[in-house]
This record gives structure tokens, sequence and C-alpha cells, in this order.
């Protein structure tokens, strides 16, 4: 390589000072002199060598955010980049493996007789659960498209449906404030509804698998303005986190054991989990905040599961793959923590480095409703009522890209899990495919009758799964 | 020092008198009777502004008594399965225009091509031309009689401008200009003021649907986008058609029924 390098430069004698460096900032090697003509791919090589990754992983090359498609001398020529200076190029691993994009409808499953609530696949994308309004919760086969089980058990809606990291339960929570442990292989309920909370169920998060093996503690968020850890396997509630003063909207685990409580009093509270202490508060938000996002979130979700389908034997190989997952995916940065708030803005945190938020992210025009981190941790997409989804920078929190193209507001968004397309379901009835790589729009997806409400992308990448309030349960595919 | 308070300052230095509050008492007891006697008694339009009180009066009273009532009495609280599921995130925010439940739900039937043109109104009054127009005499004697004045309520659009009116054959009075419709929905029951984009066709000839004349049975287009309806690709809907289903003339309104 260092011979063609030698022959190109002798070519176009005119080289550029350049420093490689990644998505945190920190350099690789020393800066060194670069011939006019590289592309992407001979930075690839030379990015792989310098690593010495032992096999070749794709990289992306971005220039003061913008993507290098081209060769170095164009892109310099076009965006007139001074050569005086050192050009720092960015380098960001991109996922070795490649998801197909949904493009059509492969199933439409009728079964609930109220409208769908939740969708959300297992952490290895082989089953798949729904929450409706019909009180029930639905288990579904994707390998026939049918319907598996019917859960049956919650007095009133089911708003929220949380799969365990290692795939053994099912945790759903219903608007009149009960929580139901289910065992998907028989979709039968574990036992008698656990209550405690007064009001409807916002959200539940369950303990990251690399923390504990085998799942059983998870904690919930209610509208009552608590929050509480529940151990599945003793069946009651083990803490109680009660400190905001309003309704508590959004509950994470976080990878570091500490839990992230987001709530309508506008503060983000910081918990520890062994005896439920308020560690920090995070102030910044005028108005409710609406969502969280973690950097590791996909990966926590997830747990041991990736995309080459391994099984696990025991719970503590489990433990010791999802550890590895999560270190390799987090790296020597802190955790990330995003806020959506309906003062129209998101704060990007690095709570365990300070309570001031790091950046403040404007732009959106209404509320925002759902913010998501990629599952390399590389972007933050927020979903917002003013009707387009947001592309923000996961580690500067700059501003990307607006997606627009729904006509209704955006309610949900969801990764693939290579980080390259996103998905949102809208009010419009349709849900929307967006190109990370250029920013457009890949596919449109029109075919449910009315508001879709929930979205999600399976983990393995093969399906996409919508339900809304049609009543159906729609099943996309590539 | 005004006249009025003396009372009050006797009051002040000398206390009630000391049949006060017996007196007081009496009167109050006679009001109902004397009340009851004015009602019996008063004739003609004082009769009916006393009646008009004294029900509203009653009206009032029993309104706070129902308030009272309420406050006091337990109820169960009503946690029964509620219609209209919404996910968590929506459950907090105030329900805009929820008449709208099925709007897009609400599909779009392909209509049998005998049954395309099937409308609420299928047959109306023909209008003859002597109802519909008034004939003005024009000319220094009055005696050319080429001129029409449109006795029916128009639409007019928003570009119009008018012929110089010595030529302008049609006249279309301000008076009866409308550009608002109300139309309502007939699978959701319920009726919104929206804004009218065109005449699409008037039953009674095609001269009066460029004339933009609405009468009974026209069918109008109406600006839907504000209703948010969505069409099964995701596009809004911005006009749709609905049937005048009054007599706008004779009511000073246009009620209409959307065609879907």
């Amino acid at each position: 390589m260092e011979v063609e390098v030698a022959e190109e430069s002798m070519e176009l004698n005119n080289k550029v000072m350049c420093q490689l460096a990644d998505p945190e900032g920190t350099p690789l090697g020393a800066s060194m002199y670069l011939p006019q003509s590289v592309g992407p791919k001979e930075l690839q090589q030379m990015v792989n060598k310098l690593l010495n990754n032992e096999e070749k992983l794709p990289y992306a090359f971005y220039i003061s955010d913008q993507e290098l498609v081209i060769q170095l001398g164009d892109y310099l020529q076009k965006n007139k980049v001074s050569v005086e200076k050192v050009v720092t190029i960015v380098y960001q691993p991109q996922a070795v493996f490649r998801i197909r994009p949904v493009s059509r409808c492969s199933s439409t499953i009728a079964g609930h007789t109220e409208a769908v609530l939740s969708v959300v696949f297992s952490p290895d994308g082989q089953q798949l659960a729904s929450g409706s309004g019909d009180t029930t919760v639905r288990l579904w086969d994707l390998h026939t498209q049918t319907p598996l089980f019917t859960c049956t058990g919650h007095k009133n809606w089911v708003l929220c449906v949380a799969w365990s990291p290692d795939g053994k339960h099912l945790v759903s929570g219903s608007k009149s404030g009960e929580i139901q442990i289910w065992d998907p292989r028989t979709g039968k309920a574990s036992g008698n509804l656990l209550t405690g909370h007064k009001k409807w169920i916002t959200g539940i998060s369950w303990e990251p698998v690399h923390l504990r093996s085998p799942c059983r503690r998870f904690v919930t968020s209610s509208k009552d303005g608590d929050a509480r850890i529940w151990d599945a396997t003793l069946r009651k509630t083990v803490i109680i986190l009660s400190g905001h003063t309003l309704a508590v909207t959004c509950v994470k685990w976080g990878g570091d054991g500490v839990i992230y409580t987001g709530s309508q009093d506008c503060t983000i509270k910081v918990w520890e989990t062994t005896q439920g202490k308020l560690i920090r508060e995070l102030k910044g938000h005028g108005h409710w905040v609406n969502s969280l996002a973690l950097s590791t979130e996909y990966v926590l979700r997830t747990g041991a599961f990736d995309h080459t389908h391994k099984h696990y034997s025991s719970p503590e190989e489990m433990k010791e793959a999802a550890l590895e997952r999560y270190n390799k995916m987090k790296g020597i940065s802190p955790e990330r923590l995003v806020s959506g708030s309906d003062d129209f803005t998101m704060f990007l945190w690095e709570p365990s480095v300070g309570k001031h938020p790091k950046t403040r992210m404007t732009g959106h025009q209404q509320l925002v409703n759902h913010v998501y981190f990629s599952p390399d941790g590389l972007w933050i997409a927020s979903a917002s009522f003013d009707k387009s989804v947001k592309l923000w920078n996961g580690i500067t929190g700059k501003f990307v890209t607006a997606f627009r193209g729904h006509v209704g507001p955006v309610y949900q968004i969801s990764w693939s899990a290579d980080s390259r397309l996103l998905l949102s379901g809208s009010k419009d009835s349709t849900l929307k495919v967006w190109d990370v790589g250029n920013k457009k729009l890949k596919q449109d997806l029109p075919g449910h009758a009315d508001e879709v409400f929930a979205v999600d992308w399976s983990p393995d990448g093969e399906k996409v799964a919508s339900g809304g309030r049609d009543r159906v349960l729609k099943l996309w595919m590539g | 020092m005004p006249q009025g308070d003396y009372i009050e300052l006797h009051r002040k230095r000398n206390g009630y008198r000391l049949d006060h509050f017996e007196r007081k008492r009496k009167k109050d007891a006679r009001e109902v009777h004397k009340r009851s006697q004015i009602a019996q008694k008063a004739l003609g339009i004082k009769g009916k502004m006393f009646a008009k009180k004294r029900y509203a009066e009653k009206a009032q009273m029993k309104k706070t008594l129902a308030m009272h009532e309420e406050s006091t009495s337990r109820r169960k609280v009503d946690d029964d399965v509620q219609e209209g599921a919404v996910p968590a995130y929506l459950l907090d925010r105030e329900t805009t225009t929820r008449a709208k439940v099925l709007s897009n739900t609400v599909k779009q039937k392909r209509k049998e091509k005998a049954g395309k043109w099937d409308v609420p109104l299928p047959k109306v009054r023909p209008v003859a031309e002597d109802e519909m127009f008034k004939v003005i005499r024009t000319g220094k004697r009055k005696t050319k009689q080429w001129k029409r004045m449109i006795t029916k309520v128009t639409f007019v659009g928003q570009g119009f401008t008018r012929k110089p009116p010595k030529y302008e054959r049609f006249i279309r009075p301000t008076g009866l200009r409308f550009n608002k419709a109300h139309v309502t929905h007939p699978e959701l029951k319920c009726t919104f003021n929206l804004e009218m984009i065109g005449v699409k066709k008037n039953p009674n000839g095609p001269m009066y649907t460029s004339l933009g004349v609405v009468t009974k049975g026209t069918i109008i287009e109406v600006n839907v986008s504000e209703l948010g309806l969505v069409t099964p690709a995701g596009k809004v809907v911005w006009g749709k058609y609905a049937q005048v289903t009054n007599n706008p003339e004779n009511d000073g309104c246009i009620n209409a029924v959307l065609l879907v």
C-alpha cells in the first residue's frame, strides 16, 4: 500500500495534510500527507491497518460533519477547503451486516378488537408481542404470521409491553396501574396482577442482562409520579422511587446500573438501584419531558443477541456476552442521555460526568414525542408533532438533517440494527423508511387505515411490525 | 352628604328597631305570595317578561341544587374500559377534534358505475327561469330588458372582478354571496363550518353552475383540509364534494352533507 501511495503522489504531486480521528475526536496515528486521489476505499484500508483490525471493517468518513464519498481532492475543490490547514477526517465504524429496507406489507393480522397501543419484538427478534386497548396482550407467530396466544387478565388498556433482555419474560402495564408478567412460551400469566401504582403505567424498562443474569428486576413509571422497581421472581415492589412532583413519563435502566426517569415536572432524575437513592437531578427543560434515550439503549435491549443468531446455554454465558457487547458499544466515553420535551427542544446529557447538559438541540417547531439513539450510538433521531423527523449527531448533538414527508404528527420511530435506516410511524396512517446515508426517503409504506401508534423494527432486521388505531397488526418485509 | 344612608347611620348609632328581624321574616314569608299574585295578575308583555325571569331564576336554582347534591353524594369511580384507546404518550394531551375518530377509517368505497353519482338528494324541484332571475329594465327610458339579477344564493370565487356595470348581464347581489357552508359528515354525525372552493354542479343547468348559483341539491366543493382527512396513501385530502340540503335563499345559511 505504501508503494501505491508513493506512486500516486508522484503523479499528482500535491498532497494534503490529513489527520484521522475517531468520532470522539481522539486522533489516530500522526497526521500525514495524503495524495488527493485517495477516496473512502483507500482510507478504509488505512484505518484498518492503523487499528490492526484482523478482519476488515467498513468505515464511513466525515470531514466537518459531511460525508466523504468522492476522492479527497475533488471534495476539497468542491467545498473550497483550505489545504493550508490540517484536514481532520473522522472515521465512523459501520455495521458489518446490512439490513434490507422493508418495502411491502407481508401480512395484515386482525385479532385485536381495539387500537393497538404498543408493538415490541423480543430481543432475539423471534417473537412479537402487542398490547391493545381491548385489555389483552397478544403474542404472534412470526413464521406463519398468525396469532399465537391471547393473554387476558388486564382490566384496562394495555399501554406498555416490554421484553426482558434474555427473552424469558414479558411485562405489560395497563391504564389502571397494574403490572402483569407473562411467560412468552406458554402465553400464561405467572401469577396475579401486580398492584401498587395508582394511575396508569407510562413506561417499563428491564435491568440490563450484563448486570444481572437471569433477568429479575424491572422498573416501571406511572402517571402517579412514582417509579417502582419490581422483582419478577419475588413478584413484589422492591424499591419505590418517589420524588417527582408530577407524572413520570419515561424510565430507562442505564448500563451503569442507574435508573433515569423523565417527568412532567420538567426534570430528569437519576437514581441508584440498590437503595433507590437520588443521585442526580438534571434540570433544564422548560416543559414536560416526554422521552429519554440512552446511547447504549439498543445494546441493552438486545442483551446478548446480535446479528449472528448465537444461542446461549447458560445465563452466565449470556451475561458475559452481553457485557462484552456493551463494553464494545460504549467504548471509553461515558453513557449519553438525550431527552425530548414539550418545550420543542432536546438536551444531550452525560449524567455520569455532570449535571449540566452537553448541548441543547433546538429546531423542532412542535413538541418532541420520541427520541432514539441509533444502535451504534452515532446518531440521534427525534420524532416531533411538527410532522418531521430530525437527525442529529449522537456525539456532539449537532443538527444533521430533517426528514420531511409526513403530513401528520410523527408518533414513534425505530432504527434498523445496522443504523443505516430509520423508520417512522405517523398520525397520517403511513410508515416511512428513511435512509441515513443519503438523507432521503427510502420507502413509503401506506396501508394502515388510521393513525399508527406503534412501530418496531425487529433486532434481526427481517421484519417491521406496526399497529394503530385501525386495530390490525401489520408485518412488513424487505 | 348624600341623603340616602340616613338609615344606616341611624342603625349605626342606635341599633336596629326592636321588631326589625320579626318584620323582615314576615316580609320574606309574604314575598312568595306576593310574587305569585303578580304572576297570576300580570298580563301581556309584562306577564311574559315576568314569566321569563321566574323561569330563569328557577332553572338557576335547580342547577345550584344539583351541583350541591353532586358534591356531597359519593359515587363509584367509573373504571370500565372506554372506547378509543390511545397510547400512553397521548393520554395526557387534550384530544383535538375528537370528532374525527373514524375519519380515515371511513374508506373511500369504490362506487359502482351506475351508482357513481348517488347523492343524498337525488331529485330536486326544478327552478324556473323567472324564479331564478329578476329582469332589470335599463336604458334611459327603461325600455331595455336584457339585464338579469340572480335571486338565489351565489358563490363568487376569490379572484372575481366585475365587468363594467354597463355590460354586466348577470348581477350577483353581494348580499346573497356566500363563501362558507355548514357541512355535515354523515358517518361522524358532526358538522363543520368549511370554506367553499367552488360550485361543482347545479342540477338546474350548466349555466347556473357556471354562475355559481347555490340552490337545494347543488354539489359544492368544500375545503376539508382542517379536518385532517388523509388518503390511504398518506396524502392530505384538500377538497371534497358536498350536496346542499336546504334552501339557502330562505335560510340565510348553506347546509350541506359531505359525499363520502
